[in-house]
């Protein structure tokens, strides 16, 4: 069992607030992703619940017990640090053994728990050379195996795979989530990637500026985020937004006019928007079509094409030069300053109100189970 | 006319190397050459170690040495050295570590006025306290004692060792020690098992010259101590005086109190040298 909870966290540095209010409720068995942008505060609210910052005020229970005062030693979580933070004098042998002899296990049950991690992260080979012997790849899978050979209540993952290059990054995702699905452990993991995020997580928690602004599985945040923040934070690339006005409002849906041009009508809810108001549309790259300039009454003019391959994504400037994302097929062959008609696949716009906060969809998608 | 734009990079190099090594090479001599001198003249006899010109050959004699021998128990001084040096080593240590953890590692907002404040004390004349010292260590009952000697070596030493310490501490990554504490370690266990390790490159140079400091200290000696708790340094100055200066012997007993550091350091100045660069070579 390993059900964390917390309630109203605040961390203060000084004067200034770094945790403004955090309530999170992590169930056993989940893999959760704290992402936002940096500074926001993800590894101070990770280290907290690790007991390595001490907060100033709010709870942080561990299976019911509160734990927000108890020194980490005694909190039964276990923590993988950006920097590795390995144990440079001893062996990895030595590194992975060295919770299970602090808490005195015997020798044999030690050889047992190591022999077994090693095999598990393919370090058996290794396991008698010091940490600077050793590959990133290779220091941060016995970073990992230190933590596992203790079977902690939580596993806590800072930034893991930030110093790794981009192949075993990839590499190394995928074996954190079958280490997740092997051990059915509860872990916390902190990132700002977003591929890792979306991948990896059962839930994801996105922070900014100390707050948290949305949680949710990935696809509920990608599909249906509360805000503009959480919007534009999540996709790759990311969400164009055009701003625009209420024209008109029934149960169907809302008449927005944009700034660019055309008058549109979004599926969402017509409660609480009334004729006047400023609100800005939020589409993503694979929801808005390139066609023929005469086929469309929105138009831009194509600024870079990116060919990826499999996709080309196209920058394109509005006549009131706001810049759209708009993700093609892989052989689009567009060239810079064409004039293009746009097409937007308006059942899966976003719109949102002058806080940016979202106005809800009326045909909400049903959650992928 | 050699034209040092004309030489190649290879050339350049060569040359720097050479220059640098004779310069080297010259700077120690300087250095040395009092030692050497020392030695030299404590094998003369006392007309040859007078004689001007000075005289670099001559018949050597051990007369100094036996002399000295009969004259004073040098065992009993080199003990107390050692007592006094490995004694304010241990217990400035054992002070020193915990006060450098705590500032490399919880700094605050005056953690670096502190460290400031400590070197300064090292920039008063130590005359300037002697009174006040002298004077509480008779009401103490500390005069010529080695417990009073260890207090004071440690007193004078541990601005020099908690600097030196917190160097080499602040040197280390947090995290691992963060990594120890999330592994379990207490607080001793994650000093004494991760921290200590981890900078006992640069701990064991922080002893050393603390001993030597301590080995070669003359000042508190001197005026602290007259026999039962006197040290090497006090037993040379005895022979200074007051029958005017022996030079012969004054050069023989010096290079026996000199000896065992000398000794000492020779076996531990790579240790040395890596430790006073503070982790500049690596
Ligand atoms: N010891 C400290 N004293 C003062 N401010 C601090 C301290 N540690 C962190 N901060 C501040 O707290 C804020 C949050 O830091 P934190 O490390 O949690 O960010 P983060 O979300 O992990 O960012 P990143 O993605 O860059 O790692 C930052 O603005 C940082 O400047
Ligand atoms: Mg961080």
């Amino acid at each position: 069992m390993a059900d964390l909870t917390i309630t109203n966290l605040r961390k203060s540095y000084g004067d200034v607030e770094i945790l403004k209010g955090i309530n999170l409720a992590i169930k056993d068995h989940e893999f959760v992703v704290f992402v936002g942008p940096s500074g926001c505060g993800k590894s101070t609210l990770l280290r907290s619940i690790a007991g390595l910052e001490e907060v100033t005020s709010g709870e942080i229970f561990l299976d019911g017990k509160e734990i927000t005062e108890l020194a980490p030693a005694k909190r039964d979580l276990a923590m993988v640090f950006q920097s590795y933070a390995l144990y440079p004098h001893m062996t990895v042998r030595k590194n992975m053994s060295f919770a299970l002899e602090l808490a005195g296990d015997s020798k044999d049950v030690i050889n047992t728990k190591v022999t077994e991690a090693a095999r598990i992260l393919e370090l058996e080979p290794l396991l008698e050379r010091k940490p600077k012997d050793l590959s990133g790849g290779q220091r941060q899978r016995v970073a990992i195996g230190r933590s596992i050979v203790r079977n902690p209540k939580v596993f806590l993952f800072d930034e893991p795979l930030s110093n790794l290059d981009a192949a075993l990054r990839i590499q190394m995702r995928l074996e954190l989530a079958r280490l997740h699905h092997d051990l059915n452990a509860t872990m916390i993991y902190v990132t700002h990637d977003q591929v890792e995020a979306m991948t990896l997580a059962d839930k994801v928690v996105v922070l900014s500026q100390g707050q948290i602004e949305q949680v949710g599985s990935p696809m509920e945040l990608y599909h249906h985020p509360v805000n503009q923040f959480v919007a534009g934070f999540l996709g790759m690339p990311k969400m164009s937004f055009l701003p625009g006005k209420v024209v008109g409002s029934d149960a169907d849906g809302v008449d927005v006019e944009l700034m660019a041009g055309p008058g549109v009508r979004v599926p969402v809810t017509s409660e609480g928007v009334s004729i006047g108001q400023k609100v800005t549309l939020g589409v993503r790259p694979e929801h808005i079509r390139v066609t023929a300039a005469d086929e469309s009454d929105f138009h831009g003019i194509l600024d870079i094409a990116e060919h990826l391959g499999s996709d080309t994504f196209c920058y394109v400037k509005t006549d009131t030069k706001e810049t759209l994302t708009v993700r093609t097929p892989g052989d689009f062959s567009g060239a810079y300053g064409d004039r293009i008609g746009l097409s937007l696949d308006l059942q899966h716009c976003h719109l949102f109100d002058e806080q940016g906060m979202a106005i809800a969809k009326l045909n909400r998608a049903p959650e992928p189970a | 006319m050699l034209n040092f734009n004309m030489l190649s990079l290879k050339q350049r190099r060569r040359l720097n190397t050479v220059l640098l090594g004779t310069l080297a090479w010259g700077v120690a001599l300087v250095i040395f050459f009092p030692i050497f001198w020392m030695i030299l003249t404590s094998f003369k006899t006392e007309i040859d170690a007078f004689a001007t010109p000075p005289q670099l050959f001559f018949t050597p004699t051990l007369e100094n040495y036996t002399q000295i021998n009969e004259r004073s128990d040098y065992f009993h001084f080199a003990w107390n050295s050692v007592v006094v040096s490995f004694g304010s080593t241990i217990i400035g240590m054992m002070i020193a570590v915990p006060a450098a953890y705590s500032m490399a590692f919880f700094e605050t907002k005056r953690t670096k006025t502190t460290l400031l404040w400590m070197l300064s004390t090292k920039m008063l004349p130590p005359v300037g306290v002697l009174v006040p010292i002298y004077l509480l260590f008779k009401d103490m009952g500390m005069l010529d004692t080695r417990l009073g000697l260890v207090i004071i070596y440690t007193l004078i030493n541990l601005p020099i060792m908690v600097w030196m310490a917190y160097t080499y501490f602040k040197e280390i990554p947090k995290e691992v020690l963060e990594a120890a504490r999330m592994d379990g370690a207490s607080l001793l266990q994650e000093i004494w098992r991760v921290l200590l390790p981890m900078s006992k490159g640069g701990l064991a140079s922080t002893v050393l010259l603390s001993l030597i400091l301590c080995w070669n200290e003359a000042f508190w000696s001197l005026n602290l101590t007259a026999s039962k708790a006197a040290p090497l340094t006090a037993l040379i100055a005895s022979y200074s005086s007051p029958e005017g200066l022996f030079w012969a012997k004054l050069s023989a007993v010096s290079t026996l109190a000199c000896a065992p550091i000398l000794i000492f350091g020779w076996f531990s100045q790579k240790q040395l040298v890596r430790g006073l660069s503070f982790g500049a070579v690596k």
